[in-house]
């Protein structure tokens, strides 16, 4: 890596160590519901600017970077909301959390992620008082349907024992294909958890950071791709309802498996800006070839400087080289034997 | 007697609307009025009269009325009264394969035959010449000996700039007045042009960094930041990290931009040098991109050795 990474990277470490903003507290007259987030101001309601051709504007460089996990802990139970105190204590906790760098960790091994500004405590996250993104008294992925569950035993199956093959083998994200985080619906990473919001005539497009793909999502009410092709991320389609934007997906592959979906999944967005440096992302995940019902989820995006870098992953992508080149000197090793 | 002599077949750039030409042979001045006109039609109006033979370049004339009319083609203007580029748009030319003008050649896989072929082309280098220095022609012709095996391309690496631009896919732009963003279908390759302040570079990337801003309706684009690791085209014409590439897209016409570029590396080449091409918008009913993440189709190349066992087919 070139020297003028490291003096961006530590620029960065300072700027965000600086930045770690935590959205002020809400009045005690603030309203909650099971359906929404505490906002600043309570129940105030806020009109967002315009782009010059009328659309609620929703552009900007954010941090989806949560503090709290997509599931609920399983000790939490069925508490949907911490307390305000509860909430500022948890989100300290998390942000102070380092990597254990012990020799012999994964710390030690992948690399030192406080040294390039890459924990979380070094990113700017929103305020939230959920102690999950998925809403709802269980605040869990609910269980795969018997069906589902025998198609991800059947993969599981298939692919025991054969887990470092070939590139094939290993998972989307290690062969730079798609990453977890991306969905859609869209999650946040483990770092550079960051998105761009660009709106033209037309057309909205979200380009997460990692890995650098666009989502260009047309707002002129076109229906969707033919159902006979599919696409990792899908196929999006989008329309206005007052200030929100609802995008559609479907046309997933059933590679895209996230959380063991099928090729049937099927996801509702829909972002509303809430202040200005605030989006409120709200998402709906449906799969009746693998969930009963529905489940959702919602956080808060929060509006950073940026910028979006460039992550080239596959483009560098040693880890793939050094995971097959490994698993093969280790067969050799143990023939020698 | 007034003659009109022309080169045969001069094409206008655009439709000429000229509203009357009076020419008066008693002081051999000569007016224009009205209309919109254009600057490039190169016929000259030679006339034999009191005035003695005097060959008159039509161009400066024009030149003289345009200065007071329009340009030729005014482009539609999104709502910040920007031409407006939004759309989806691609390079209809075979660029990718050799950027300088080629005939056509067989290509690395004799089974695959005439699909796999290299198809020709008149290139999009100005002059045709690429002015390498010296001591960089040996790796320009090392790259062509090596363009089947060594061509970034066939790893699905991301294409830099300005080869993203001509790739046989093609790419969208979402133009907003803080930020253009396009978005290429091949590899999910994307840049993301600021157009407020110029900022510098703050580490090197694939598709570089890109500061733009408007001279009348042309969109400029100054792009640094780039590494060393793309290349030009198929044939192996090359640069080094020091490249800056400067870009215009001007509307040509509803559906046409002009796309110009133009390529400075001291390290490579002995002096800047230009390429230009036409893009075409994509009019189809619902033209969208689609995904294509190329990758596991560059796995076999890149890994296919590492394999426990290697593929059979």
């Amino acid at each position: 890596m070139s020297k003028r990474f490291f003096e961006a990277a530590s620029g960065t470490l300072i700027a965000a160590a600086a930045a770690i903003v935590l959205l002020s507290p809400a009045p005690a007259a603030a309203q909650t519901s099971s359906t929404g987030l505490l906002t600043k101001e309570g129940a105030k309601p806020y009109t967002p600017p315009r782009t010059p051709d009328g659309k609620p504007d929703l552009q900007g460089i954010y941090s989806n970077a949560s503090v709290v996990p997509l599931e609920r802990p399983k000790d939490l139970g069925s508490k949907e909301f911490f307390t305000k105190a509860e909430a500022d204590a948890y989100e300290k906790a998390q942000m102070s959390r380092h990597e254990v760098v012990a020799p012999g960790t994964y710390g030690d091994v992948h690399y030192n992620m406080q040294q390039f500004g890459l924990e979380k405590g070094q990113t700017k996250v929103a305020e939230t008082i959920r102690t999950s993104i998925i809403v709802g008294p269980e605040g869990r992925v609910p269980p795969p349907l018997p069906a589902a569950q025998a198609r991800q035993a059947a993969r599981q199956a298939a692919a025991k024992g054969h887990e470092f093959d070939g590139p094939e083998n290993r998972g989307l994200s290690e062969r730079c294909i798609l990453w977890p985080n991306e969905g859609p619906p869209m999650l946040p990473e483990g770092y550079n958890s960051n998105l761009q919001i660009v709106q033209g005539e037309g057309y909205v497009a979200i380009m997460q950071e990692t890995i650098h793909d666009v989502r260009m999502i047309p707002t002129d009410g076109r229906p969707h791709l033919p159902a006979d092709v599919h696409q990792l991320l899908g196929d999006s389609r989008g329309h206005w309802e007052g200030n929100t934007l609802v995008v559609d997906t479907t046309n997933y592959t059933d590679r895209t498996a996230f959380r063991g979906s099928s090729e049937n999944l099927h996801v509702v967005e829909r972002f509303t800006r809430t202040d200005p440096d605030t989006v409120k992302y709200e998402f709906t995940v449906s799969d009746p070839s693998t969930w009963e019902k529905s489940w959702s989820g919602e956080y808060l995006m929060t509006k950073i400087d940026g910028p979006i870098f460039e992550y080239a992953c596959h483009e560098g992508n040693y880890g793939m080289h050094n995971n097959l080149s490994g698993a093969r000197a280790e067969e050799a090793k143990k023939a020698q034997k | 007697m007034v003659g009109w002599s022309g080169r045969a077949g001069a094409k206008p750039m655009a439709s000429i609307a000229l509203t009357r030409l009076t020419f008066n042979p008693s002081n051999c001045n000569i007016s224009v009025a009205g209309g919109s006109v254009f600057a490039r039609w190169e016929n000259t109006f030679r006339m034999q009269t009191r005035c003695g033979s005097t060959k008159l370049i039509l161009a400066a004339l024009f030149a003289v009325a345009t200065a007071a009319a329009q340009t030729a083609y005014k482009p539609v203007r999104t709502a910040d009264g920007k031409p407006d580029l939004n759309g989806i748009w691609q390079a209809l030319n075979t660029a990718d394969w050799d950027i300088q003008a080629h005939a056509a050649a067989a290509g690395p896989a004799p089974m695959l035959a005439a699909d796999f072929a290299i198809p020709p082309g008149t290139g999009i280098v100005e002059g045709n010449e690429i002015p390498y220095l010296p001591a960089m022609a040996d790796k320009r012709k090392q790259n062509l000996q090596n363009r089947f095996t060594a061509d970034p391309e066939l790893k699905c690496y991301l294409p830099g700039v300005p080869r993203a631009t001509y790739m046989p896919y093609p790419f969208q732009i979402v133009q907003s007045s803080k930020t253009i963003l396009i978005s290429y279908e091949y590899a999910g390759a994307v840049r993301t042009i600021d157009m407020g302040k110029p900022t510098p570079a703050p580490v090197d990337s694939w598709m570089g960094w890109s500061n733009g801003h408007w001279e009348g309706d042309t969109l400029v684009v100054d792009v640094t930041g780039l590494n060393d690791k793309t290349w030009f085209d198929r044939a192996g014409n090359f640069h080094s990290g020091d490249l800056h590439v400067v870009e215009r897209y001007t509307p040509r016409s509803a559906d046409t931009l002009m796309y110009e570029a133009t390529i400075e590396d001291p390290k490579v080449f002995s002096k800047p040098w230009k390429i230009s091409m036409p893009l075409y918008r994509h009019v189809e009913k619902n033209a969208q991109l689609l995904e294509f993440k190329c990758v596991e189709f560059a796995e076999e190349l890149i890994y296919g050795n590492l394999r426990k066992q290697p593929r059979t087919k």
